[in-house]
C-alpha cells in the first residue's frame, strides 16, 4: 500500500483552516449513531472521549488503571508550549512551528506541526476555561518560562505539575460525560487485540483485570490513545504500566508502525542507584532554566566534594559547547553532551555515571527563597529519592529514557494505515520528528484530542454513511480475536519455568540500552538482533508466570505486556539499523560531524519509515513516506 | 539490611484475608519500598508461589496509584510522602513492618493490598468539574485571576486522588478529597457559576458512597502525601452551607 499522508494543498499557513472545510460533516442528530472506541485515558485519550462525547458520539473509554485519572500524562512535570506570544518576545504561530522542525531535526511532517503551532494557542484557553490553576503574575495573568530549543518563553506551567493539572481539567471534562451518561468508563481494563472487519477496525478484545473476563467491544472506529513504548528499555521515566501492547497488536493487524529509532533520551534524570532500580524519575528540563550543568575538568577531581572544586576547575560543558542556547540546548543535544563527559572519565557520582546540575548561582543571584518557589517540589523529590538536599549541594543528574517519537503512522487525519483506526498523542508518530522539543508532548496529546481527532474522525464517519452496517461483537473476527487472547494467555500461564517476567524485562531492557539507547552502530544492532529472537525463545520457554486467568493476575498482565516488548524491541533495532543518518535522538557513531554533532543524510533518509508486518517469521517490510520541506530550508542543526 | 514483613493477603473480596509473614533481605537503603516490595515479589515467584498485589504506576508520587498501609499509618507515615517515594533508609535493620490496605467500606477490597476506589470517580462525576465544552473558551488572558486565588487554588488542586485521607480517619471520611476539588473549582472565577450545585452534588454523591462524617481530627491532613491542608474542609462547609440556605 502506497503511504498517502492527506496532506491538505495550498499554503501552509491555510491548510487547516481549508481541509476542516472540506471535510465531511455527520449532522447532529446522527452523530448517536455513531461507536468510538477510545483505548486510553491520558491527555490524548481523555481529552479526545470527552470531545467526542461533548459532539454527541456515543463513546466507549478504556483504560487500565483503576481511574482515569491516573494515566503517565499526569507525571510531566515543566509545562506546556503555546505560541501566545504574551510575554511580547518574539513569538508567533510560525516560530513555534520553525522550532519544532528544527528541533525535530528535520523529520516530522511540516504541515502537522504547523497545525500543532496553530492549536496551541487554542489549547491554553481550553485549559483555562476547564480551571486549570496555571501560575499567575502578581496582575493575575498567565506567567510564561522558557524552555530547551527555544529563545522565547512560551511555556506555561502549573508549578512543577503541569501534567497533572492539564490531565485533571480532561479527566473533569471527561467525567463530566460520563456522569452525564454519554461516555462509558472501562477502568482496570485492558486491550488485548485489535478486531479488523473487512478491512476497517471495528473493535477491540479488552481483559477485564479484575476478574480476567475477556470481552468484545465493537465500534464505527477506534482510537489509540496508549502512550509511548519507553518501557522497551526496561528502565526509563515511564510509569510501570506504560507498554506498547495496544499499538503492537495493531501493528499485528496491519497498522504499520513508524519510526521506532526515534526514542529521547532526557538529560536530567536522577542516576541509577541499582540492580533493583525499577524506574528512573525526571527532574524537569525547567531546571535547567537556572541550573548549570558541570562536570570536573581533571578526572582526579570528581570523587571530591563538589563545592571543593574551584570554578576555574569545572566545566560547564553545555555553555562552553553551545554558548548562545547554554543550559538550554535541546535534549539530544545535552545527554549526548553528558554522556561523552562521562566516557571520557569525567563523571560524577557512583559508577561515575551523572553530572552536576548546580543551583549555586541561582540562589546567589535570586535567593533560595525564588529558587523554593520556582522548583520546591523537584528539590523535595530529589530529596526523597537521594537523600540530599539540592539547595546545599549539586543535584547528580543523567540521561534517562523518557519519551518516544515514533508510533503508529497516521495521516494527515491521525488515521492509521487501517480504515478506522485513529492514534493520538505520544502512540502516533506524527509531529515531533526525531526529536521532541521540551513541553511539546502535552501540547500534542491535548492538540490531537481536542482539536483535531474530533473533526477528522467525522469525515471517516460521513464516509461510512449513517445506513453504515453496525458492527457486532458475535461477529466471526470477534470470537477469533477472543480465542486468539485466551490462549496467548494460557500459552504463557502453561510455561511455568524457571525465570521471573522481570528478569527478562531487565534483560531485554539493558542490551537495548547498550546496543540501541544514546548512541548505536552498525555491529551492535546487528549483535541485538541476534540476541533478542534468542531471548524472546527463551521467554516462551521458560517464563514462570504464577496464578490463573480468571483473577486480578498482575504478573499476568505483565507477561504480556513484556512478550509484546521481546517482538517490538527487534523492530526497533531493525528501523536503527536501516537508518543510516544519525538525526535528533537517533544516534548513529559512524555517522557524526567531527565536532561529534549528528551527521544527517537528506538526500538518502529524508523519509518517514513505516513498517508493514508480513507475520511471525518474516521481516516486516518497509515503506517510506518522503518528507517534503516547502516552508523551511533543511539545514544542520546548530544551537551553538 | 533485613527485614521481617506481615503483609495482608487476600485472594478476593469474598473470601477471608490474613497476615503472611515474609522475609525481606540485603535490603538496601537506596530502594524505593516498592521496590523492595518487587524484590520480595521476584522471590515469591522463584519459590512459585502467589506474588503479593499491589497498586503503582508512575512511582514518582503522582499519580496516585500506590496506596498502602505501612505500620498503620497510611504511605507510611513520612511528611508528604507517598508510599512509592519512601525509601527504605527509613527503616531500620531487623525491623519488622506489618503492610496492609487501605480499609473502607467505601474501597471495597480487590486483592491482597489492591482497593477499588472508583467511589471517588464516581464524586468527581457528580459535579468535580466546570461545565464547559471544547472550543469557543475565551482568550485564557481574558479574565485576571488574582496570583493569591490562583496559588491557592493550585494547592488544593495538588490532590493527587490517593485516598489515604480516607485510610488514615476513624471514620472513612473522604472530605479532604471532595474538599480539595470543590476548594481548587470554587476559588477560581471560571468555577463561581457551578459553586453552589458542586457542591452539594459532590457532598451528596460522598455521602451516597458511604464514606463517614468528618470530626476534624486532621489524621487525613497529616498522610496526605500532597500535604493538603484541612482550611479546605472549613471552606467546603462554607460553600456547602451557603448552597443550602440558598435551597439550591
Amino acid at each position: 500500500m502506497a503511504l498517502d499522508s492527506k496532506i491538505p494543498s495550498g499554503p501552509i499557513a491555510q491548510k487547516w483552516d481549508k481541509h476542516k472545510f472540506d471535510l465531511k460533516l455527520v449532522n447532529p442528530a446522527n452523530k448517536r449513531k455513531f461507536d468510538v472506541i477510545v483505548v486510553g485515558s491520558g491527555l490524548a485519550g481523555a481529552s479526545a472521549a470527552a470531545t467526542l462525547a461533548e459532539l454527541g458520539y456515543k463513546v466507549k473509554c478504556f483504560c487500565f488503571q483503576d481511574s482515569p485519572r491516573r494515566a503517565h500524562s499526569i507525571a510531566a512535570q515543566g509545562g506546556i508550549n503555546a505560541a501566545k506570544n504574551y510575554p511580547n518576545d518574539g513569538d508567533s504561530v510560525y516560530r513555534l512551528f520553525y522550532d519544532t522542525i528544527k528541533g525535530g531535526d528535520f523529520r516530522a511532517r511540516e504541515a502537522n506541526v504547523y497545525r500543532l503551532a496553530q492549536v496551541s494557542v487554542n489549547i491554553i484557553d481550553q485549559c483555562v476555561a476547564q480551571g486549570v490553576p496555571f501560575a499567575r503574575e502578581y496582575g493575575g495573568l498567565l506567567d510564561n518560562r522558557s524552555f530547551g530549543g527555544a529563545q522565547v518563553s512560551r511555556t506555561f506551567y502549573a508549578r512543577g505539575q503541569t501534567g497533572q493539572q492539564l490531565l485533571l481539567g480532561a479527566y473533569q471534562a471527561l467525567s463530566r460525560q460520563i456522569g452525564l451518561g454519554n461516555v462509558q468508563m472501562y477502568p482496570r481494563t485492558e486491550m488485548l487485540e485489535l478486531v479488523v472487519i473487512d478491512g476497517h477496525a471495528k473493535g477491540i478484545v479488552v481483559r477485564d483485570l479484575v476478574t480476567g473476563e475477556i470481552s468484545s467491544h465493537a465500534g464505527d472506529a477506534v482510537v489509540l490513545g496508549t502512550g509511548g513504548y519507553g518501557n522497551v528499555f526496561y528502565l526509563s521515566t515511564n510509569a510501570k504500566g506504560c507498554n506498547v501492547t495496544a499499538t503492537w497488536r495493531a501493528y499485528k493487524k496491519g497498522a504499520y508502525f513508524a519510526n521506532p529509532c526515534y526514542t529521547q533520551i532526557h538529560p536530567t534524570c536522577i542516576p541509577v542507584s541499582g540492580e533493583h532500580q525499577s524506574k528512573l524519575t525526571l527532574m524537569s528540563e525547567s531546571l535547567r532554566n537556572d541550573g548549570r550543568v558541570w562536570v570536573p575538568k581533571k578526572k582526579e577531581d570528581c570523587g571530591k566534594a563538589p563545592s571543593s572544586i574551584p570554578d576555574a576547575d569545572r566545566d560547564y560543558f553545555l555553555e562552553r559547547k553551545y554558548p548562545s542556547f547554554g543550559n538550554l540546548a535541546p535534549r539530544d543535544i545535552s545527554s549526548r553532551a553528558a554522556k561523552e563527559a562521562c566516557d571520557d572519565g569525567r563523571g560524577v557520582g557512583p559508577g561515575g555515571l551523572g553530572v552536576y546540575l548546580d543551583f549555586a548561582d541561582a540562589i546567589k543571584r535570586l535567593g533560595e527563597d525564588k529558587v523554593r518557589e520556582r522548583y520546591s517540589n523537584l528539590f523535595d523529590m530529589y530529596e526523597k529519592i537521594t537523600g540530599e538536599n539540592a539547595y546545599r549541594v549539586p543535584m547528580r543528574i543523567y540521561p534517562a529514557v523518557h519519551y518516544t517519537m515514533g508510533g503508529s503512522w497516521v495521516d494527515y487525519n491521525l488515521m492509521s494505515s487501517l480504515p478506522g483506526l485513529f492514534v493520538v498523542g505520544e502512540a502516533n508518530f506524527s509531529d515531533h520528528g526525531a526529536n521532541r522539543l521540551g513541553a511539546s508532548a502535552l501540547m500534542q496529546g491535548l492538540a490531537d484530542g481536542y482539536f483535531v481527532l474530533p473533526y477528522t474522525i467525522g469525515n471517516y464517519f460521513a464516509g461510512l454513511g449513517v445506513k453504515h452496517e453496525k458492527p457486532t461483537s458475535s461477529h466471526p473476527e470477534f470470537k477469533k480475536a477472543e480465542e486468539a487472547v485466551r490462549s496467548l494467555n494460557n500459552k504463557l500461564l502453561s510455561i511455568k519455568g524457571k525465570r521471573t517476567v522481570t528478569s527478562f524485562h531487565r534483560e531485554l531492557g539493558k542490551l537495548l540500552w547498550e546496543k540501541c539507547g544514546m548512541a548505536r552502530n552498525e555491529a551492535g544492532l546487528k549483535e541485538a538482533l541476534q540476541r533478542i529472537p534468542a531471548l524472546r525463545e527463551e521467554f516462551w520457554k521458560n517464563v514462570n508466570v504464577t496464578g490463573e486467568n480468571g483473577e486480578l493476575n498482575q504478573n499476568l498482565e505483565y507477561a504480556g505486556r513484556v512478550a509484546d516488548f521481546m517482538e517490538f524491541g527487534e523492530l526497533l533495532c531493525r528501523d536503527a539499523l536501516h537508518r543510516n543518518e544519525s538525526c535528533g535522538g537517533h544516534f548513529r557513531t559512524e555517522f557524526q560531524h567531527p565536532d561529534g554533532e549528528a551527521k544527517r543524510d537528506d538526500e538518502n533518509f529524508s523519509y518517514v519509515g513505516a513498517w508493514e508486518y508480513q507475520g511471525p517469521d518474516k521481516p516486516p517490510v518497509l515503506h517510506k513516506e518522503p518528507l517534503v520541506y516547502e516552508e523551511v530550508h533543511m539545514s544542520t542543526r546548530s544551537y551553538k | 539490611m533485613n527485614l521481617t514483613l506481615k503483609v495482608w493477603r487476600q485472594s478476593n473480596a469474598n473470601s477471608t484475608g490474613r497476615f503472611e509473614t515474609y522475609e525481606a533481605k540485603d535490603v538496601l537503603p537506596d530502594m524505593s519500598f516498592l521496590e523492595m516490595l518487587d524484590v520480595v515479589n521476584e522471590g515469591i515467584i522463584e519459590r512459585g508461589q502467589e506474588p503479593i498485589a499491589f497498586d503503582s504506576d508512575c512511582r514518582e508520587g503522582i499519580c496516585g496509584m500506590c496506596s498502602l498501609v505501612i505500620n498503620g499509618i497510611p504511605h507510611g507515615g513520612h511528611r508528604g510522602t507517598a508510599t512509592c517515594q519512601l525509601h527504605m533508609r527509613h527503616f531500620e535493620d531487623g525491623q519488622t513492618i506489618t503492610i496492609e490496605p487501605w480499609r473502607a467500606k467505601a474501597f471495597p477490597l480487590l486483592k491482597d493490598l489492591v482497593v477499588n476506589r472508583s467511589s471517588f470517580d464516581r464524586i468527581i462525576q457528580s459535579g468535580g468539574f466546570i461545565s464547559v465544552n471544547t472550543g469557543g473558551t475565551p482568550d485564557g488572558n481574558a479574565i485576571p485571576v488574582p496570583k493569591t486565588d490562583s496559588d491557592l487554588a493550585m494547592d488544593a488542586a495538588a490532590c493527587i486522588g490517593c485516598g489515604a485521607c480516607v485510610a488514615a480517619c476513624k471514620n472513612a471520611s473522604a472530605m479532604l478529597f471532595v474538599a480539595a476539588k470543590v476548594s481548587h473549582l470554587n476559588l477560581l472565577p471560571q468555577g463561581k457559576a457551578e459553586k453552589d450545585r458542586r457542591a452539594l452534588n459532590m457532598v451528596h454523591q460522598m455521602d451516597a458512597e458511604g464514606f463517614g462524617n468528618c470530626t476534624v481530627t486532621g489524621s487525613c491532613e497529616a498522610v496526605c502525601p500532597k500535604e493538603i491542608s484541612l482550611s479546605f474542609i472549613a471552606k467546603m462547609n462554607r460553600d456547602y452551607g451557603t448552597a443550602t440556605l440558598k435551597g439550591k
